[in-house]
């Protein structure tokens, strides 16, 4: 006997994505997925992007790694609240990680969470944490190969970085040929070129980061001061 | 790499699935897959074959329904079938704007249960 049941096989991970979202959204958190391989910069784009966030506008970031805490003390080092899953030796983060980890954060002082995947290019693309964002990060050494060899994991991307543009110059990588991986299996996600040692091309990746801040924070529900537009299901204690 | 904690769902779905249905054995899992999603097929099975032992689905087997992904050239209209490593170029017009779709199924489409007293595999009365 044949019993039908089409389910995700990750829809117990999914369901608890789907929590840690609804518990970002109601605190007002932005939250960041940044998978990259080892080595891409992933960490050098967090600090990079905190270091020029707006006056006010409170990060944190949760560091998936495989063991060590080397990456959770260079973020602890500049001051911003962080906290550190060790998958021990597991190859990516899940939804119910990031549900222990929201717990060791202060969630309604955080405007803007980054989480920091383990370094693969594979298996990290399966699973929704809860994110808003999913940023996956490439690196100019890498070669321009990678949207080829890994369209899963770039067809999920909400935007793609090249890090480490200063080094152009010295490496055969042909930004128009990356790009045109991304494009095949991603119509959306802008590609940012830049460097994290430099800085160059930050600007354009933190224009667009905000503004995501800024459609995410419109596509809460109403909220209710003094009344106005008040859903009657809805306290305005 | 991710094998093990797929592999823990895909038996967990299962088993709930009989359960729910009143089943006995669990004879067969069929599974769709796309081809973009990076999952090793014998590697899935190898680790069943242990996580199943001692439940109603041991001895399953895994079936992998590949999901295809395909590319459509926006010059030439040409569809063709593609898995990693993709190419940029379509094969009918050399065009360079390709668009790929599909292949990210990941789900467990069905099971088989066995509802006869005898293990038709083994032919064994089970208890």
């Amino acid at each position: 006997m044949k019993i039908a049941i089409q389910q995700r096989i990750l829809s117990a991970n999914d369901a608890v994505a789907a929590e840690n979202r609804q518990r970002l959204d109601s605190a007002g958190v932005l939250a960041v997925n940044v998978m990259a391989s080892p080595g891409a910069g992933k960490t050098s784009l967090i600090l990079a992007t905190v270091g020029r966030l707006p006056a006010g506008l409170r990060p944190a970031v949760i560091e998936g790694d495989l063991a060590s805490r080397i990456d959770a003390d260079r973020v602890a080092a500049h001051g911003i609240p962080v906290t550190q899953i060790n998958t021990g030796g597991g190859c990516h983060l899940d939804a119910p990680m990031v549900r222990a980890a929201l717990e060791q954060l202060p969630v309604p002082d955080i405007d803007i969470l980054f989480i920091e995947n383990v370094g693969n290019l594979v298996c990290p693309a399966e699973f929704d944490l809860g994110d808003h964002l999913a940023v996956v990060v490439a690196s100019v050494p890498e070669g321009h190969d990678k949207p080829y060899k890994y369209p899963g994991m770039f067809a999920r991307a909400d935007a793609v970085i090249v890090n480490k543009a200063d080094v152009l110059s010295v490496f055969e990588f042909d930004v128009a040929y990356f790009e045109q991986g991304v494009r095949l299996v991603n119509r959306a996600a802008p590609v940012f070129v830049l460097s994290c040692r430099t800085g160059e091309g930050m600007a354009a990746w933190l224009d667009w980061l905000l503004a995501q801040r800024d459609v995410a924070q419109s596509a809460e529900p109403p909220v209710l001061i003094g009344g106005r537009g008040a859903d009657a299901s809805h306290s305005t204690g | 790499m991710h094998e093990l904690p797929i592999t823990e769902n895909i038996l967990s779905i299962a088993l709930e699935a009989a359960r729910g249905a009143g089943a006995g054995r669990i004879v067969a899992i069929n599974l769709v897959i796309g081809d973009l999603s990076s999952i090793v097929d014998d590697s899935v099975q190898f680790y069943f074959d242990l996580l199943s032992q001692g439940t109603p689905a041991e001895g399953a087997t895994l079936r992998f329904q590949r999901e295809p992904a395909h590319a459509t050239c926006n010059e030439c209209g040409h569809r063709f079938e593609v898995t990693p490593p993709l190419v940029p170029v379509c094969p009918a017009c050399g065009g360079m704007r390709l668009e790929v779709s599909g292949g990210h199924g990941f789900a467990v489409e069905s099971i088989e249960v066995d509802d006869e007293d005898r293990d038709p595999a083994t032919n064994i009365e089970r208890q």
